[in-house]
């Protein structure tokens, strides 16, 4: 007779990421209904969304870009020199993931607070005297870049979480897979950006 | 304590002492059988107000005028009773309370694969339910827009739309994370030699089902949350006024909301594909046509939502092409109505209350099914868009279909679930009530749909009237049926007669453990080396 505890100590690590590999597929939905209006709204008005587009500034975009990138790599160094029985290296890496996820957000925060000081935010007396594809594309902006930076910021939160995990060795070279999984989720939030980059910065 | 337990019989999981006592060690459980429970005795709960309502909104229509409610009230109880029917009742309802519970039995495993994730997926959903049935108590008024929460009107409106809303949101991911749960649970934890062709037909439904509501739910949930940033911060996704298209929200909101009609009718199926082998005590007919147009239904259901937007304006090339899809999507469930009955041929028949609720299914999913072929012929649509007609058939579906399988399923798996028999000649008696109440109610309303009534009004002319008394009494008898079925079952987990290991002779692997099963479902994990079908 076993007791409760035994059920809760069920590991498949292969089972863990193919639940993982499911839940991105979701959030890839989530954000492809935003990406089915973008594009009918595009389709649209072509004009407007060319004009507005042209209001963002293309370098804090790359920049942003950049930094994702290399967030990305860093994690899944990480997760090598998990393998590799390196307990510091990872928290280094872990800690250079999250940092640069702070970044983002603060380049981010510059970029959102320098649009209102312009006016343009939703509901503004400035975009209410655009047209309705500047407001249209606005909107999406707001809303699409907004609910990403949510993703980072869950995405901190759960790299933030495995790297207590690493600290307290519960996650070790032999049992990472929630290693795995937070980096996974950190791949498919720099994915995301790979779309809204170009969609927002550079198509004019 | 766990020295003690060596020495007698393996306790039951109603009995297993764990961590917590009492009520704490229900709500804190992990183990499926629990949270399966769990979701059975909240959606009683939710079931019994929304039937009220339902009720209600029929009594009103028993005169026309103002019967029992104004205009207003009218409204925001058909928003209500729509809400809580189908985000919290038929969604979830077979997968959330049957799936967490005879899955993992079924493949011979010990749990789901993320035991914790389960309990997480109960809590969210009482969350979710929280906040949806918040909207009915604070200042601006019950939500008003019906379940579908049509733009412009559901940012436009004055009433509590948003606590409904964001309620429909978080229940998603409820599902989304019992969807996950299931897949990976079948992908990886059935019991050795179970191939994916010997698993039971009920994991086979769940399996399509929890495909769509991976792949589908996202997308009303992102169309929801569009409609919160519309209504908070103004953002013009579907508000003409700002360049939006509110037809738009209607073909992301069907997007989802049809592959969800196969989210309540997909485990339904299951449920009957149990049934009936287990009482013909024959092999099912065509098991591998059976799994195909399961997986079949799933993949066609993404391409048919544009038929409940005939009306709303598309290209002819969108109509003809929507109403084809429609079409084609009946096959697989003919299919499965032609093995079932297939099933019954020539094999000895053992006519107990689940059984009777699977004919019941038959018959009511039939009438159902084929109102569903009329509205999907192009013009028939135009004629019967938004009648009493469209109600008629989408009960007779939904209530019909799952409810009438989940019943089944109650009554069929009530001996393993608490390990006691239900009254027999009362569970009877309940559904000849219900059922004769069932059809009274919306046989009528298929005849007030082609006269012309439209759906959602609390009022309408002399002429209707004759058919709206039939209905109105109808509702009153299911509702009395109702009661006998449910106090029947409630009163008889207490009174009734202990059940055996394998009451109805039935040969899928939650027949092989005892009633109720224990804490960890199997001694031994089995080893399964035929079909799960098998008699001689």
């Amino acid at each position: 007779m076993t007791n409760h505890a035994h059920i809760d100590e069920h590991r498949d690590d292969e089972g863990s990421k193919t639940g993982m590999w499911i839940f991105i597929f979701t959030e890839l939905l989530l954000f492809g209904g935003l990406f089915i209006v973008y594009s009918v709204y595009r389709y649209l008005n072509p004009m407007a969304f060319h004009l507005a587009a042209e209001e963002l500034d293309p370098f804090i975009g790359t920049v942003n870009t950049v930094i994702l990138l290399v967030s990305s790599m860093t994690i899944a160094m990480a997760i090598t020199s998990i393998q590799l029985k390196k307990k510091k290296l990872t928290l280094i890496l872990m800690g250079v993931t999250v940092l640069l996820a702070i970044i983002f957000m603060v380049n981010k925060y510059f970029e959102w607070t320098g649009k209102i000081s312009h006016g343009i935010f939703p509901g503004s007396e400035v975009l209410h005297q655009s047209s309705q594809g500047e407001i249209l594309f606005f909107g999406l902006y707001y809303a699409m870049t907004g609910l990403h930076a949510l993703h980072i910021i869950v995405g901190m939160g759960f790299i933030g979480y495995v790297m207590w995990l690493v600290k307290t060795d519960d996650v070790k070279h032999d049992d990472y897979v929630i290693l795995e999984n937070s980096a996974l989720y950190w791949h498919l939030v720099d994915l995301i950006w790979i779309f809204l980059f170009p969609l927002f910065y550079l198509i004019t | 304590m766990i020295e003690t337990h060596e020495r007698e019989a393996t306790p039951s999981f109603l009995e297993y002492q764990g961590r917590f006592k009492g009520l704490m060690g229900w709500i804190f459980s992990t183990d499926h059988k629990r949270i399966g429970l769990l979701y059975l005795y909240s959606m009683l709960v939710f079931f019994s107000v929304a039937a009220l309502l339902g009720l209600m909104m029929k009594l009103e229509l028993m005169a026309p005028g103002k019967t029992i409610m104004g205009a207003q009230t009218y409204n925001s109880f058909f928003t209500l009773h729509g809400i809580t029917m189908i985000f919290l009742i038929v969604v979830p309802g077979l997968p959330a309370v049957f799936g967490n519970f005879f899955l993992p039995i079924m493949i011979g495993a010990k749990d789901v694969a993320f035991p914790k994730l389960n309990l997480i997926s109960w809590w969210i959903y009482i969350l979710g339910a929280l906040i949806a049935l918040s909207a009915q108590f604070m200042d601006g008024g019950a939500p008003d827009t019906g379940w579908t929460f049509y733009a412009p009107y559901s940012f436009k409106t004055g009433t509590n739309m948003l606590p409904a809303v964001t309620g429909a949101f978080v229940l998603g991911f409820s599902s989304i994370v019992t969807g996950i749960n299931f897949i990976v649970t079948m992908h990886r934890m059935r019991a050795p030699g179970m191939k994916w062709m010997k698993m039971p037909l009920f994991p086979w439904a769940l399996y399509g089902t929890s495909w769509i509501q991976v792949l589908a739910t996202p997308i009303v949930g992102v169309t929801l949350l569009m409609v919160v940033l519309e209504r908070t911060m103004q953002i013009g996704f579907f508000d003409p006024a700002l360049g939006g298209d509110p037809i738009l929200y209607q073909h992301l909101f069907w997007i989802y909301s049809h592959p969800a009609v196969y989210i309540m009718i997909l485990p339904a199926m299951g449920v009957i594909s149990e049934i009936i082998p287990t009482f013909a005590r024959k092999t099912i007919f065509g098991y591998t046509a059976i799994v195909v147009s399961t997986l079949a239904i799933a993949f066609v259901g993404y391409f048919v939502w544009g038929h409940h937007m005939f009306t709303s304006g598309m290209s002819g090339v969108a109509l003809y092409t929507f109403s084809i899809l429609t079409f084609l999507v009946a096959i697989p469930s003919a299919i499965k109505i032609f093995n079932w009955v297939a099933t019954l041929h020539k094999a000895s028949i053992d006519m107990q209350t689940p059984f009777l609720w699977a004919l019941c299914f038959l018959f009511v999913f039939m009438i159902g099914g084929l109102s569903g072929m009329v509205l999907g012929a192009l013009s028939a649509n135009v004629h019967l868009h938004d009648t009493a007609f469209v109600v008629a058939h989408f009960h007779y579906i939904v209530f019909g279909g799952t409810g009438f399988a989940f019943f089944g399923a109650v009554h069929y798996w009530y001996p393993k679930m608490f390990g006691r028999m239900f009254d027999k000649s009362w569970a009877n008696i309940g559904l000849a009530i219900f059922f004769t109440g069932f059809n009274a109610l919306y046989l009528p309303m298929f005849y007030l749909g082609m006269t012309g009534m439209p759906r959602r009004y609390y009022d309408y002319v002399e002429k209707f009237h004759g058919p709206n008394i039939i209905s109105s009494l109808g509702a009153i008898l299911m509702i009395a049926g109702l009661i006998i079925i449910i106090t029947n079952l409630v009163r008889s987990a207490k009174h009734g007669t202990k059940a055996e290991k394998d009451p109805w002779k039935g040969k899928t692997l939650e027949w092989t453990v005892d009633s109720p099963p224990s804490l960890e479902n199997f001694e031994e994990i089995p080893v399964v080396t035929h079909h799960p079908y098998k008699y001689d």
